[in-house]
Parts: C-alpha cells; structure tokens; sequence
C-alpha cells in the first residue's frame, strides 16, 4: 500500500463514511473507504429507524433497492408503570406515499451503502484499523493502520470513525467524552414470524411500528426501544453511562426487566432471540460538537456527536454530514485548496442545515438530563401519570373531584413538590426551545 | 437467554491472541471503590479478584462498545480496537 495517493481516505464505512466515499467517488475522485470490521456493518447497531429525506439526497428512490425492514407508518410512546402503560401514538397512512422511514439492520443496510460506494469507484478495503493520523506540520496527510506496510497518503482524511472515534481524540478536537455525553445501548434481534408481527401490531404487508420506552429503567435516565422487523422485534434499551456507572446493576438486566413487563412481554411471547449486542450512542448534543475540519481532514456522524438524541436521529445526521463532507472535499479538490479554509464549505454547509438547527434547538437538553434528578422524569413521572391513569378510570365510589386531586398530587409529589413540577416544566420547555 | 454467555454465543467472534485491552495499573483498582467496570460492561469482560488482588480482563468476549474507556473512573485502562477483522462479527446489527 506504501506511497500511494489518494484524494481522499474515508476512516469508518458507517452511513457517515459511506455518504461521504460515495460523493467523492461519483464526483471522479480516488477515494478510500477503510472499515476495520470484516465488511461494513460487521461491528455496527442501531435502533433501526432509516429516514427516507436525507437518503433520497444521496441516492435517489434508494427504497427501492435498499434492504429496508418495514415502512413506518406508526410510532407510539409508552410511559411505562410496573405493570401497566399509559400509550401516545400516531399512525398515518401519509407516512406511506412515499415512506417517512423504515426500520432496518444494520449488517444488511451498511453492506448495501458501502456497496454504493464501491461501485461509484471508491476502494473499500476491509479487515483493516486505522490507528494513527500521519501529519506533516500542522496539515493530515494520511493514515497509519494496522496492516504491514499499511500507511495511505492522501489530500484529505474524512474521520467516520464513529462515537468512540479515537482519531478525533488523536487530532486533539475533543476530550475523552464525559460518562454523561454517551448512552451504553443494549439489543436483542428476537426472531419472530411474520403473521404474529402483522396480528400483534395490527399491520398489513410491509407496515412498521415503533415503540419508545419511557420507565423501568431502575431511575437511570435512558430510553427503550421495541421495532417491529420483517421476520423479527428489535428491543433495546440505553442508558447514560454516569447513571449506569453509580448503579449495581448490569445493562442487560435492564432489559431483561423490559422483556419481562407484562406490556412488552406479550409482544415477545414465543420469540427466540438470535443477536445479542451493546453500542454506545452519543448523547452530549449541541455542546459536544468538535471544530468539524482543519488543514487536510474532516469529521462527520457519530465522531463529531451529530446526533438528535431526542428524537433518535443519528443516521441521518450521519449521512448528511457526509455528503456534505464530500461535497465540501470535491470543491476543495477543484480548488486544490485542503487547508482548512480550502474545507470551510464543510462548515458552511452544516451550518445552514437541519443538523445545525436540530442540534442547537436542542441544546439545553444535556443540561436538564445532567442536573434534574433522572430517577424523577425516568422513574417517578412515569410511575405518577400511570396512578393518576389507573386511579381516574378505576370506579370505585371515590369521588371524580378527589380522584383528580389524588393524580395532581402524585405529579407534584413525584418531582418534588409543585415548586419543582413548575420548575421542570419551565427547564423542560427551554431545552426543547434553546 | 439468561448469562451473558448465552448472550455472547449469539455473537461470532473471531479472537485475537493479544489482548486489545489493558489495566493500566492494578494498584489502581486495588484502590478503587467502586470497582465498576464488573458491573457495566455489557460483556462481564472484567471481574475482580479479591484473593489475588486484580482485576481479570477476557478480552475474549469484549464486544467493543467502548464504555469501560469512558466509565472507569480512574481512567486505568488503555483501549483500541481488536486487530483488522478481529473481535465481533454481527450478523443483523
Ligand atoms: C442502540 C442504538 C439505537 C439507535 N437508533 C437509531 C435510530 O433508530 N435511527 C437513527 O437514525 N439513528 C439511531 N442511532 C444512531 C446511529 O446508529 C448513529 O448515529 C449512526 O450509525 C452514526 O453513523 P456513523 O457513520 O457516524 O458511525 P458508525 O455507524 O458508528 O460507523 C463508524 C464505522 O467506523 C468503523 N471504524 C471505527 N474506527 C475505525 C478505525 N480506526 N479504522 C477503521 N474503521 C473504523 C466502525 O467499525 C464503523 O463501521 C442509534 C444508535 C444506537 C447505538
Ligand atoms: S473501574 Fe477502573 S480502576 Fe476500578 S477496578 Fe475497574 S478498571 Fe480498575
Ligand atoms: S468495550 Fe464494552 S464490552 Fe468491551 S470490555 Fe469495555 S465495556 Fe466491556
């Protein structure tokens, strides 16, 4: 591999990597695309919700080649009690023309973007780490890997590397992440035939529910997650790792407490698990977000902390960056310009976008995760409005007036006192309106 | 699908003889309260040893999420990846 140049070297074959291989190659430039699982998708998970818009943008009417699961055409939140749920949900036949999102795998899905990739004209090569950056000075001129005689040289090294992104902390743009900046995720895929799926989530053909899980996650501030695939469920749960780091507990006992819940349990029922698997989702938002490039590299996805963590988006921050990564690369290439201010449409680009926007949107949010007890909106929130639910339709001979002076006092106690209920609601309502 | 052994069977890996991850220090842990890297790690990877005082590392069943990097307080354990094609293969992800 010695001495060779590229244009650029593309480090992680992830949605971020592959957007940006996939631009740059079709643009006519020498890409690489490193991955060091044995193909792209082999060390990667997700919840698995794809979104239609940002894929569309990179690859026109992909759905109908992409290996998708189900189209998404419910989505429901539960507040979860010990043995009970207060349901939300909207379903909508206009998520059907043309499909908002499907859910997905990653093994299959990664396989088929790098693919594009490849056939565009990128060179993936597999099986191999990057474990350095080469620098000339203050410029990235290539990567160091873990293959014998495994230095790459080139213009420009996009780093997609992923949320733990040892390269971004090698270039020195951001710190360890903090344990409340990142989520430890655990994943069962549990094989499940397909009519029981339709029958259970009243769903025709090639229709798709997803359910996010709020509760029953012993106080530790954290979501579930339960899929519906072709043949399978996917069922997860995250949790901050600073809340699961001051708990004696193991990740996968919280979902095995998941599993166990008489609401969930009943979709699972006569399920065999066939994957077991744990990632971390970064979860630090606005504020975590690095400088994106400098003189010959990039950063993009999961490594620069793209992620709307509040409304599960990741891939297609992901993706975008990545495009414009490499759209930002080929007008650098044109230019002959991979200085950092040669880069700069880069940060143009995401500046003017949903990523920027959402994510700044959005920035309170870490704070109010950081500094509100969890065991409050994780714990005992969902816990109240499941009593007041149970307690207002439960007819007993107790008065409508006390039933409902009984189910605000439970709110107001569960977060303290009506002090802190205003409180929350005021710090709530910021972080979702920074 | 109750030990995590039966979790990690669901997982095919493909294990390097040189371990990927290292305790920097056993002393370290030997002074560590919380000793909670055998509590967090999806995988069991760590397990402490209170007669010989250390702590063990089956670097073998690790499925490189990265939170014993970030979650040990001490920062006392020097993580990278496993080897090019090595550690876990996922077969749905
Ligand atoms: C449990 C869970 C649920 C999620 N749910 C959703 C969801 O429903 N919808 C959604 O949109 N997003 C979701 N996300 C977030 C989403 O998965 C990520 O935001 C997205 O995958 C980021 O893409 P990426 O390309 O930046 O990083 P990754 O997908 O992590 O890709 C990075 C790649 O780089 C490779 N790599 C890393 N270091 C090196 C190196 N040194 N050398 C060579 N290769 C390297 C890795 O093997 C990997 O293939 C979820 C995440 C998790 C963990
Ligand atoms: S948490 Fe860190 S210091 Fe404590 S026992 Fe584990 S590795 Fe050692
Ligand atoms: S990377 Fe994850 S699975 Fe591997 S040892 Fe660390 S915490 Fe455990």
């Amino acid at each position: 591999m010695a001495n060779e140049h590229f244009d650029a070297i593309v480090v992680g074959a992830g949605p971020a990597g592959s957007a940006a291989a996939y631009t740059m190659a079709k643009a006519g430039l020498s890409v690489v695309l490193m991955e060091r699982g044995e193909f792209a998708g082999a060390k990667n998970i997700f919840g698995g919700v794809i979104y239609r818009k940002q894929l569309e943008d990179i690859i026109p009417e992909f759905w109908k080649e992409a290996p998708l699961e189900r189209e998404v055409i419910e989505q429901r939140l539960w507040l979860l009690g010990e043995q009970s749920v207060v349901t939300f949900g909207h379903r909508n036949e206009a998520f059907k023309q043309p499909s908002n999102c499907w859910t997905g795998l990653r093994v299959k899905f990664d396989q088929w973007f790098a693919g594009k990739a490849e056939q565009a004209g990128a060179l993936a090569i597999y099986e191999t780490v990057a474990t350095e950056l080469i620098r000339e000075g203050d410029r990235v001129v290539g990567v160091r890997t873990d293959r014998e005689d495994g230095d790459l040289y080139a213009s420009v090294v996009v780093v997609a590397d992923g949320v733990n992104s040892l390269l971004g902390k090698a270039l020195g743009i951001h710190r360890e992440w903090a344990p409340d900046e990142v989520s430890l995720a655990v994943k069962e895929v549990i094989a499940l035939p397909k009519e029981k799926i339709l029958d259970r989530f009243n769903l025709e053909g090639n229709e798709g529910v997803t359910i996010e899980l709020v509760g029953q996650t012993h106080g530790m501030a954290g979501l579930g997650f339960l899929y519906t695939n072709q043949e399978s469920i996917s069922l997860g749960v995250g949790v901050m790792v600073s809340d699961l780091k001051k708990k004696n507990i193991k990740p996968y006992q919280v979902l095995e407490g998941l599993k166990a819940h008489p609401m969930v349990k009943r979709l699972l029922q006569g399920g065999e698990t066939k994957e077991y698997s744990g990632h971390l989702i970064p979860e630090g938002g606005y504020h975590s977000i690095p400088s994106l490039c400098g003189n010959g590299w990039v950063i993009c996805g999961d490594a620069a902390q793209l992620v709307n963590f509040v409304h599960r988006e990741g891939t297609n921050l992901a993706m975008t960056s990545g495009r414009f990564a490499g759209e930002a690369i080929v007008e650098a290439h044109q230019r002959g310009d991979y200085s950092k201010a040669g880069l700069a449409g880069y940060d143009r680009r995401i500046a003017a976008s949903f990523v920027h926007k959402d994510l700044k949107k959005y920035q309170g949010m870490h704070a109010l995760l950081r500094d509100v007890d969890p065991t409050i909106m994780f714990d005992k929130l969902p816990y109240a409005v499941n009593e007041a639910a149970y307690q207002m339709l439960l007819v007993d001979g107790v008065s409508k007036a006390e039933k409902q002076r009984m189910a605000l006092r439970g709110i107001k106690n569960a977060t303290g006192g009506s002090m802190n209920l205003l409180k929350l609601g005021y710090k709530g309502w910021r972080a979702i309106n920074g | 699908m109750n030990s995590v052994a039966d979790r990690l069977y669901t997982i095919r890996f493909k294990v390097d003889e040189k371990s990927h991850l290292v305790i920097d220090d056993q002393q370290t842990c030997l002074a560590c309260k919380t000793k909670e890297c055998t509590h967090f790690c999806p995988a069991d990877v760590y397990d402490w040893h209170e007669d010989e005082k250390m702590t063990s590392v089956a670097f073998e069943n690790c499925i490189e999420c990265g939170t014993c990097r970030i979650g040990c307080p001490e920062h006392n354990i020097s993580w990278v990846y496993p080897k090019g094609g090595h550690g876990i293969t996922y077969k749905f992800g």
